[in-house]
């Protein structure tokens, strides 16, 4: 697949902020990105960059083959969905869908039929002469993506464009999103805070903190495999345990982490040469049980140990436990609510617990 | 931009507040009859065929019939006009792209250039008067037509520049950047959408400028000269020598006119909505 959007050695300051440090990222044409961080990381300054509102301070902006770094938004072939919107107030709805049409001077005719094509798109067929304000978040919403649209962008860019809607419109949203990429082949470039979102729609997701890309990935790669402390706790939860080297034989090495509680891992998975690491590991992952299961989970799982249930919060389908072994390592714990063993854990039970050496992860500390 | 606008409850006075409500209806009455008894008696007089104001002989619309034909009087409405129109134009130009540029652009003295803006709204007119004789006088430009309108834009166009800059505080800075994003150069955006989003305070703000350069007399004097002469400066002029009724009568339309413009200012900030 050849690279639709190529940032080379972006660098972005605003005075003595940097937002954009020393960035590189290739976007592959047809592919659903998202730049997902907190508030503040960078992720809508590339996205600006990429749109041509900001320049970059270094580096260069390539799209579709073409360097665009000196380019105008105006002569960029992109479009944007902004998180306020910002429909044209004094506009009709068919009108601020054509306002794009009508400044590269498309004909009348076939003006028409492309707002009626996008209009039709996003499930808006015939509400082309209301006025933005007679619409409500989630119409507005769907006009200000008809809007960029119609201009047939090689990339379309959302800055969180579904942070204004209430939750169940925002899941609709994330799947039609979907939806509509995968219909169009257009590339979607998609800034959000929320991991939840990110790990829904996107093809790739890029971890951005503090003006850097952490780390770049299929959502399955980024939650079962973070590469950052950061990677690991903003997507997702994870216990981050501080790990002390023991033992290394051939294959596997011994470590004792945070609390006391000696864990194993596959040698591969260790940096060579360290004798400290942090480990992340995410709280479904760590299996518990009543009664010594003789599940093969649990006999075929490198890790075995048993620990107190300290606090057990129900959440319905699924249940959160805070445990804490023998010699004081504390671990947070997802158990689905499948009642298998028809079990109610209660706190101050007892458990026996299982752990994969896979599911061991070491992340970078910085 | 609200998408429902539903009017306060109306509060009602408690029930055992009478005392307080006769009052307050009282001096609210009191208040309108000051405002406007002069304004009825005045109206009233216009039709007297005295030439005395305090003595009521009988109707007549003569005073009237010698204001139009007064045709130094009626010149200098027209003049008043033009002046008005004109400069409520170069106001709003002025005041509409200072304002924006001011807003959009970070540049040197920018703050400056502000509080220099401001200052002719609050300066007393006759230091504007007498120093844009000053001005004109040693740039050898003759006075009249062009230097009231310059004299009139100079103050008028401050609040056309306000109006717009509490107006694009409240803009979506994303409004032009959408724009931009769909094709629209600079230039285009900011007339297709940014003065359109602008235009309830483009209209207040020209609505003010009108106003003020209608019944502006102070700094006109000092820039008119006998063809430019304007409707308050003759009215002043005669009223120098005496009343006559004929400046009832004068004002008496005056005031027909104005009741008419706040009907379409207001006509018209409803059609800006």
């Amino acid at each position: 697949m050849s690279t639709m959007v190529d940032l080379r050695g972006v660098t972005k300051r605003f005075g003595a902020f940097t937002a954009v440090n020393d960035v590189s990222l290739e976007i592959a044409s047809g592919e659903f990105l998202t730049l997902l961080g907190p508030s503040g990381c960078g992720k809508t300054t590339l996205l600006r960059l990429m749109a041509g509102f900001d320049a970059p301070t270094v580096g260069s902006v390539w799209i579709g083959g073409e360097d665009v770094t000196q380019l105008p938004p105006y002569r960029r072939p992109v479009n944007q969905v902004f998180q306020s919107y910002a429909l044209f107030p004094h506009l009709t709805v068919g009108e601020n869908v054509g306002f794009g049409l009508r400044m590269q001077q498309v004909g009348q005719a076939e003006a028409a039929a492309r707002v009626a094509e996008a209009l039709a798109l996003v499930s808006l067929t015939g509400l082309d002469t209301r006025r933005p304000h007679q619409l409500s978040g989630g119409q507005r919403q769907r006009v200000a993506l008809a809007r960029a649209l119609v201009c047939r962008p090689k990339v379309l860019l959302l800055d969180e464009p579904l942070s204004a809607l209430d939750a169940k419109l925002r899941r609709a949203m994330q799947l039609e999103l979907k939806r509509l990429q995968r219909q169009l082949g257009i590339t979607f470039v998609f800034v959000t805070h929320d991991q939840e979102e990110a790990l829904t729609m996107s093809d790739r997701i890029a971890i951005v903190n503090a003006g850097r890309i952490e780390q770049l990935g299929t959502a399955h790669e980024i939650y079962h495999r973070p590469a950052t402390r950061f990677a690991a706790d903003f997507v997702g939860q994870a216990n981050l345990l501080e790990a002390q080297l023991l033992l290394q034989d051939a294959e596997t090495v011994q470590v004792a982490v945070t609390g006391g509680l000696e864990l194993s891992l596959p040698l591969a998975a260790w940096p060579v040469g360290a004798t400290t690491a942090l480990i992340a590991v995410r709280p479904e992952k760590v299996h518990v049980a009543k009664r010594r299961a003789r599940s093969n989970f649990y006999a075929s799982a490198a890790n075995r140990f048993e620990a107190r249930i300290e606090e057990e919060i129900f959440q319905g389908a699924t249940d959160h436990l805070v445990i804490v072994t023998a010699t004081g390592t504390r671990l947070g714990v997802v158990v689905a609510n499948e009642s298998a063993f028809g079990e109610i854990f209660h706190e101050g039970d007892r458990v026996y617990c299982a752990l994969h050496a896979d599911d061991l992860v070491v992340v970078r500390a910085d | 931009m609200p998408a429902t606008l539903t009017a306060a409850p109306r509060r009602r006075l408690p029930s055992g507040l009478r005392v307080l409500e006769v009052t307050l209806t009282g001096w609210t009455s009191l208040v309108i009859v000051f405002l406007y008894l002069p304004i009825l008696v005045l109206v009233a007089y216009s039709f007297n065929s005295s030439r005395l104001n305090i003595v009521w002989e009988s109707f007549t619309v003569g005073w009237y019939r010698r204001v139009w034909e007064n045709v130094p009087l009626l010149r200098a409405a027209e003049n008043s006009v033009i002046i008005a129109a004109v400069s409520t134009v170069l106001s709003v130009l002025l005041g509409t792209v200072g304002a924006w540029l001011l807003h959009r652009y970070r540049f040197r003295g920018a703050r400056g250039l502000q509080t220099l803006v401001a200052v002719p709204m609050v300066m007393p007119e006759i230091l504007m008067g007498i120093s844009l004789l000053i001005l004109f006088a040693t740039a050898g430009l003759g006075l009249g037509f062009t230097a009231v309108i310059i004299g009139h834009v100079t103050f008028s166009f401050p609040f056309v520049l306000v109006a717009v800059q509490a107006r694009l505080k409240g803009l979506d800075p994303a409004m032009e950047e959408a724009a931009l994003d769909l094709g629209a150069t600079p230039l285009q955006a900011f007339w297709l959408v940014i003065v359109p989003c602008l235009r309830p305070a483009i209209v207040a703000g020209a609505l003010m400028a009108f106003t003020l350069s209608w019944d502006e007399l102070i700094v006109t004097f000092f820039t008119t000269n006998a063809a430019s002469a304007t409707l308050p400066i003759r009215v002043f002029g005669m009223a120098k020598v005496g009343l006559n009724p004929m400046l009832n009568a004068l004002s008496a339309l005056f005031i027909v006119a104005t009741v008419a413009f706040v009907i379409f200012s207001d006509y018209v900030k409803k059609l800006g909505r």
